[in-house]
Order: C-alpha cells, then structure tokens, then sequence
C-alpha cells in the first residue's frame, strides 16, 4: 500500500495520499473524466489511450484534510488488458467507468469489478461511473442502461455509484470527492507504516512541467 | 580521396552515355531520368561543384572514422535483404549500416551500396524488367495521361500480351511518374511531347513557390480539403455518390487490406463507401497471385497504385502527388512497421494462422490515428521520411554534452534508451554499447508523440507497452514519456510562434525499458534528468533553440540563392535543413517543395542511375542533387538564379554543414 497520511505544518492538518486506477471498456470516457478532474478539461474528439497515463489531482477535503490522488489511466482496448493488474494491484481505489448509450459497456465494467474484488487490494474502494450523462438529456431514447438497474448493481455489488458527464462536469468532482471521503484516511497512516519501499519515490515533489494544478504547486 | 573525382566523371560519363541511348537507346543502365543529367552532367561536371566535392570529402570522412557509431540492430527477418555482414563494427559500417535497412531506407543510400537499393525495393527481379525495357522505351506521357488501368507487373520474365503492352510504360511512369508535377495536370505543366519533357532538362517540375498564381484554382483548393473528413454513407445512401466524389478528389489514398480480402485500414472514408474500390483492387491483386506472379503496382486515372505484400496484408498506396514506385513503398513500409508495433510479429502471423479470414480491426483498435498520422505526414511531404534519416535539434556540441552526461549519470539499471526529443527533434540519445536504435522505430515514436494526439492530450506522464520492429519485431518494450513544455521557460513568454510547428512545441523525455514493471524507477530517473536539466542549464538551452528554430537558408549562407535544401549525412543517417520560411510557410507550397525533392531524389536513386550531380530546371525553380559517399544534398534556388550561384550556394551549405557538423548531428551519442 502506498496511501499516506502525513501531519502538515498547520496543526492538525492532514495530508493523504492514494492510488486511484480507471477501468471499463473502450470508449465510455476515461480519460476524458480524468482530464475533467485534473484539468477541467474537455476534448470532443479524444484518440484513444495507448497503454496508460498517469495523472496526479489533489483535492482538499475539509480546511484541514487534503487528499492527493494518483491516477492510472488505463486503456480500455483488448490487447492492453493482460497489462491491467499492473495497475490496480497497489490501487486504494477504483474508477470502473461505463458509457449509458452502450449497454455492453455495463457488462464489462461489471467484469472488472468481478476481477477487482478477486484480484485487487482487498480494501479496494470501488466506484461505478455511468459516463455520458449530458448525451441522455438531450435525447433521452439514447439511454441504454437505466439508473435504476445500475445503482441496484452498485448497491448489491457495494459500489459508489454515479452518473457523470465529463462533457459538462456534471457529477465528475463529486465522485473523486466521494471516493476520497471512503477512503480510511485515519488507518491510512498506520498501513503506511508498512507500505513498500517506493514511497519516498511516490512522494517527491512534482517537478516543473509535470501536470501541475492542485495544491501542490505552490 | 578518389570518389568525388570519380563521381563527377561518372556522371559525364553517364550524361554522354545518355546522350547517345536518346537517340539510339541501347545500354541498360539509365532511361529518361538519367538522360535528363545529358546536358546538365557536362556543365555539372566541369561545375565548381566536381572539384569542391573532391576536396569537401575528406574532413567529414576524417570525423566519421573519429567517432564511429555503432552499428544498428539488425533488421526484421521479413527484410530479407538484410545484409547481416554489415554489422561488423569499422569505419566502412558507417556505410553499410544503410544497407542494413533496405525496405525502409530503400530510396535513401549511397552511391556505394546503389545495386543493394535497386533491388531492395523491388525484391524480385523487377529491376531486371525496368533495366530491359528502358532500353526500348520511349519516354512517354505523364501517369495521369492514361485513362483507363494499365497494369504493370514488376516482374521480368512473363510476356503475356498485356504486360508487353503494359511493360514499356513501366519506366516511364515510375521515373516519369515522378517527373509530374504536383497539380501538374491543372496547372497545364506539360508543355512540349513527354517525350521532348523526360529528355529535356527543361521538364516542368513542381512549382514549389509560386503560391500565388495558383492559390485560386480548383487543385490547389482540393489540396486543402486533403484532410478533411468524408462522411458516412447515410442509411439511406442519399449522400453516397457526394461523398464518393469527395474520396475521388483525395490526392493520396492508403488502403490495407487482408491476403482474404478484409479491409483493415484506409485513410479515407469508411468501409462501405469504398467496399467497392476494395473489392476491384482485391481483384487485381489476387489475379496475379494467382498466376504466380506478384502485382508491384499500376495506372489508372492518374493515380500510380503501389502494393506492397507482407505476410497476411496487403498494403496498397494510391498516389496523385508523383512520388514514384520506391518512395510509395517506404510509406508502405512503414504503415507496417506501425502495425507490428502494435501488435508484434509473431502476434500477427498467429492471428492470421489460425484463422485466415481474421478481422484485423479489432486488434488494431486504436491504432487508427497513428496510421493515419503517419498516412497524413507523409501526404503533406516528409523530409524524414524521404531521406529515411532523423532530424536533431542545432546545439553546441559541448552542450549536448552536457545533456548526454545527464541522462548518463541519472540512468537507471532498467534503461534500454534514453532520449530528449524536442520538437520533432533529436537532443540527446543514451543507449548501450551493443544496440543502436534504428531511425524507422525513432520515426513510429516521433509519430506518436508529435503527429498523433492521443498521447500529448491526455495530459500526463504515460507508460507505453510498443514493439519497436526495428529493434526487436518479435517482443514489445515499455516507453515512459513526459513531457515539459517548451513555451514556459526562464520566465519568458514564449508568444513568439517562430518555431515551425505550434503543435511540436514540446520537449519530451522518452525513457525505454524491456521490464513492463520500471515505469517508478523510470519515473524516477525523468525526474532526476529534469532537475538536473533545469539546474545545469540545459533546460533553457533546449528550449530556447526550440523556439528559435531553425535558422532560414540565408542565415545559413548570406546572400545565397538557396531558398531551401536538404543535407543528409548518409554515415549519421541524419539531415538538417533549413526553416520553411520565408518561401514555403504554406501547407502547398510545402508539398510542392516536397514533390521537387521527390523528384530530384528519385533522379538520383533510380535505378542504375549513376548520376551524382543531377540539375533540374523549371518555369518556377532551379534545383540540384549531389550525391556523394558521405551525403545527399538537395538544394532549392528561385527561377533566376544561373546553374553556377546554385552549385556556389551547394558548396557554401556543404562547407557550413562541415563546420557545424557536430551541432548538426548527434554523433557518436552517448554509450554505457
Ligand atoms: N458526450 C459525451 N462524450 C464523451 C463524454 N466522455 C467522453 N466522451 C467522448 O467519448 C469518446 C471517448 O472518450 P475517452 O475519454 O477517450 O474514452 P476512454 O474510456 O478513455 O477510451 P480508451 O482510452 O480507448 O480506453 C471521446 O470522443 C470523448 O469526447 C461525455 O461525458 N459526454
Ligand atoms: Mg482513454
């Protein structure tokens, strides 16, 4: 494990740090729900991932808590998918994304989380996102897959649930948010305790040029 | 040093030679391009340029054998020409390392290793038929002369009706083909019998300024719309022959297609719009197959078609600009190096092993825009691609060294290659004794990083699993980018848009590994280059040269007449050039320069062309190739400069490039 939590300069100030890995099929929106948090970005015609990004978003919780995310970016194609336990083996947390317009989407994202629970950190916290809500409000017959039937799954599977959109932002902060308020942030710091040897790595300071935003740039 | 001496004398030679086949076509070597040296050789020949060259040769030679550089790996074993004994280490490797490439570098060598290229890109005895049936050829109209299809086969040998009719065109529209100018149909540049046009030195060439006259005309508009987008067919096919007639006004088409007949890729236009196109090419191709005998490519409707057969795939260009048959077939090339880099070569043999009518998309997801970014550059004209060489970044040498040293002493037991490549350029290369790293994978990832958007836009560091061919076809290794952004340096706003391309302006660390689980302790080492970059100053260096770009032909030589060149060093296997501006700052006038140096390039490589000075005179431009055993060099004069000022400014670019050899190329590089 590699999340951390760190006493500040201000007193009672808390610093955590965890690993966050985006799942589910090709397409539903990835990295443009990263790009979204990290950048507040939005790119209408995206190429899809090759192999994988990793991001860095640190979002402050409460005047005192803040939580740094870092984040693979997984391509969702076939041929990358052997490469994926590589990514979610030390995850704290899971983003398991699926497209609203495609209903097969769902069953994939259903597949990792089946893979996460068997396979992943068992504390894993995992968060299910039905990506593309903004098509759905324009025309609502593009829907595939009810919000009903899929916070029933989430509920049953024990996942955060939402439905985002990162074209317009809606829902995006609020699900990294959540995930971040999930996490054990007090125990976190024990687990640390024994975490592996990277973490000094994990922890240097961002260099210049590497996506910046967030707290830490000051 | 003899060469140079012996190569101006050659080329008389070959001139006079050529003079006497126009009239009487006898000896084998040479067709109408050869002859077009007839009246320029002589005055060539006995041009500063035969003298100077004699004595420009030594010191760049001197250099070489100084630093040798490492051979590269060897190629792919579906490149079966590779000449493996090329490899030992020595001076002459310099030379031979060329060799060693042949389908990629097939249109880029050396006068030295001249008979290897002819067959490298016709690996059948084609050359055979070209050689034979130059001698009975007429020079003969442009490509786009022809209305109906006309099949070439590459091969010698079979004497059907067809190909007896077909072979004594061949030449001309390989070497011809090239001779047409972009546009050339529209811009009414054939004057004169094609004939008269392929013996003359006159021929009408690209128009590679004039922007103006013809920015108007419809071509030039169609130029334009090059990239844009076809749409679907409606479902009710309402829109199809619209949309068709779009696909037809494309200058450049790229088809990949299954041996089975499945279409895998094209550039332009979905699958259904085309299916039919699909189907016909399919058609011709496997007629031949069938009979044994291999299509290497044909006319139709202007357009030169060119197919290339590897393994399972069929990879088919279909070209208007006038690029010949060797130059479509390194763009071919390495369309398929992308797609072994996607999916290694034993992955795509077992695909289609076990089943022969596999659908190729599906693995290949993904991989679209990559093809298509290369589809693209090599649309709008590639001097890389064209050389088959790598472009580096102009600093001191004592300045790369300072970078070399960096990445030396941050490096990391997982590192394979280590490399700064700002803007499209090459900065500093770490790598281990034994393994050079070969131009061809350099150009996928360069294509990746800067001609593709995927990567750059996602925002982030990214760990990259590619199989680079060149190196290893049959496994992947992992590639950690990062990216640092040229723009924001020292403060300084870096509003000044000089630097070429505003999509390029970015420095990347590229950092190569064979472990899949390196990507920390590469992250680490980037973090340590980064730090170290900022803290010696070599950071601002990269950066400020990157904005500055590069400099334009008269900074380079005061006063020339130069208005563009292209100097490639055949021992570094890399080029330098000059800026675009002021003379070719648009998307055409880009292309048309491009096309004149696909022209003057396939002058001097075709084959058993023994030229190695070659003039070319237009309405629009007067232009030179020289080649020697050390370099290539194409230079680019205005319309009224004399053949003298053009090869005076040669020799000044020659002597520059001799001086600033070590800032213009990366030689040697570093090794641990
Ligand atoms: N309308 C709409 N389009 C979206 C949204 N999110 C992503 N897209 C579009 O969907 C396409 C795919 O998005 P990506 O973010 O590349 O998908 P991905 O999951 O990262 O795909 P891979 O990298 O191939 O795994 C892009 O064209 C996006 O612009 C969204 O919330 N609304
Ligand atoms: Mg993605």
């Amino acid at each position: 494990m590699t999340s951390r939590v760190s006493t500040g300069t201000r007193p009672g100030a808390r610093f955590a740090q965890f690993k966050l890995v985006l799942l589910g099929e090709s397409a539903v929106g990835k990295s443009s729900l990263v790009l979204r948090f990290v950048k507040d970005q939005f790119d209408d015609y995206r190429e899809s991932t090759i192999g994988a990004a990793f991001l860095t978003q640190t979002i402050s919780l409460d005047d005192t808590t803040t939580v740094k995310f870092e984040i693979w970016d997984t391509a969702g194609q076939e041929r990358y998918k052997s490469l994926a336990p590589m990514y979610y083996r030390n995850a704290n947390c899971a983003v398991v994304v699926y497209d609203i317009t495609q209903a097969s989407s769902l069953d994939k994202a259903k597949a990792w989380v089946k893979e996460l629970q068997r396979q992943a950190n068992e504390n894993i916290i995992i968060a299910l996102a039905g990506n593309k809500a903004d098509l759905v409000a324009e025309h609502p017959d593009k829907r595939a897959i009810t919000t009903s039937d899929a916070e029933a799954y989430a509920r049953e599977a024990g996942l955060l649930f939402s439905e985002t959109s990162a074209k317009t932002a809606e829902n995006v902060r609020e699900l990294f948010t959540a995930i971040a308020r999930k996490l054990p942030l007090e125990q976190a710091g024990a687990r640390n305790m024994r975490s592996n040897p990277r973490q000094g790595v994990d922890l240097r300071p961002e260099a210049p040029g590497t996506q910046g935003g967030g707290a830490c740039n000051c | 040093m003899g060469h140079d001496s012996e190569g101006s004398a050659a080329a008389s030679d070959e001139g006079n030679t050529a003079t006497d086949r126009s009239i009487a076509p006898s000896p084998p070597e040479g067709h109408g391009v050869g002859s077009t040296i007839d009246e320029t050789a002589a005055s060539v020949g006995d041009l500063q340029i035969g003298a100077e060259s004699s004595a420009t040769s030594h010191v760049p030679s001197a250099i070489h054998q100084d630093e040798p550089r490492p051979p590269l790996p060897p190629r792919p074993g579906n490149l079966d020409l590779l000449q493996e004994g090329n490899y030992s280490p020595g001076s002459s490797l310099q030379r031979s390392k060329k060799s060693a490439r042949p389908q990629l570098q097939s249109t880029a060598t050396t006068a030295l290793s001249r008979t290897d290229i002819n067959t490298q890109s016709y690996q059948d005895g084609s050359r055979e038929t070209y050689a034979a049936s130059a001698e009975t050829t007429p020079p003969s109209k442009p490509a786009g002369v022809f209305g109906s299809i006309r099949m070439f086969k590459g091969l010698g040998g079979s004497e059907t009706g067809d190909s007896a009719s077909v072979k004594s065109y061949a030449p001309t529209l390989e070497a011809g083909g090239d001779v047409e100018s972009l546009l050339g149909e529209v811009l009414g540049a054939s004057q004169g019998s094609p004939a008269w046009k392929l013996l003359s030195t006159q021929y009408e060439a690209p128009d590679p300024f004039d922007s103006v006259t013809y920015e108007d005309d419809e071509a030039t508009v169609e130029f334009y719309r090059e990239f844009d987008e076809i749409r679907a067919v409606d479902p009710d096919g309402g829109n199809e022959e619209q949309q068709l007639a779009q696909w037809q006004l494309k200058r450049k088409h790229f088809l990949i297609l299954s041996s089975a007949g499945k279409p895998i890729y094209n550039r332009h236009g979905d699958d259904n719009l085309i299916s039919g196109y699909i189907g016909i090419i399919q058609t011709i191709i496997s007629f031949y197959e069938g009979a044994n005998d291999q299509l290497k490519g044909f006319t139709a409707a202007g357009a030169r078609f060119v197919i290339m057969s590897q393994g399972p795939l069929y990879l088919v260009a279909i070209s208007k600009l006038g690029e010949n048959d060797a130059q479509l077939r390194v763009q071919l090339e390495a369309l398929y190096m992308q797609i072994l880099s996607t999916l290694t070569l034993p992955t795509l043999t077992n695909l289609f092993a076990n089943r022969a009518s596999t659908d190729l998309r599906r693995p290949l997801q993904g991989t679209e825009p990559l093809l298509s970014a290369l589809a693209d550059t090599f649309t709008r004209g590639s001097p890389p691609t064209l050389l088959s060489a790598l472009e580096c970044l102009k600093i001191r040498k004592s300045q790369r060294q300072v970078i070399n040293d960096t990445l030396l002493r941050t490096k990391c037991d997982t590192l394979l290659y280590g490399l700064v490549v700002a803007s499209g350029r090459l900065v500093s290369v770490v790598r281990p004794r034994k393994h050079s790293l070969h131009p061809s994978d350099l150009q996928l990832i360069f294509n990746m990083l800067f001609e593709a958007r995927g990567v750059k836009a996602g925002g982030g560091e990214n760990w990259i699993p590619l199989c680079l061919p060149g190196f290893n076809k049959n496994g992947y290794l992992y590639m950690y980018v990062s990216f640092v952004s040229a723009s924001e340096s020292d403060g300084e706003e870096a509003d000044d848009d000089r630097s070429e391309s505003g999509k390029q302006e970015e420095i990347a660390i590229l950092l190569i590994s064979a472990k899949k689980e390196s990507f920390y302790d590469l992250r680490k080492m980037r973090d340590a280059v980064v730090d170290q970059l900022d803290k010696n100053g070599s950071m601002s260096i990269i950066k400020a040269a990157v904005r500055r770009g590069r400099p334009t032909a008269t900074d380079i030589v005061p006063g020339t007449v130069l208005r563009h060149f292209l100097y490639k060093s055949k021992g570094n296997v890399q080029f330098t050039m000059p800026s675009y501006e002021p003379h070719f700052t648009t998307m055409l006038a880009r292309r048309r320069l491009l096309s004149l140096y696909h022209t003057l390039h396939a002058s001097v490589h075709a084959k058993n062309a023994r030229l190695k000075v070659h003039h070319c005179i237009s309405r629009d431009s007067i232009s030179l190739a020289w080649v020697t055993p050390l370099f290539e060099l194409y230079c680019v004069a205005g319309p009224h400069p004399s053949r003298n000022a053009l090869a005076q400014s040669a020799n000044k670019v020659v002597q520059w490039v001799r001086r600033e050899e070590e800032r213009v190329f990366i030689i040697g590089g570093a090794v641990f």
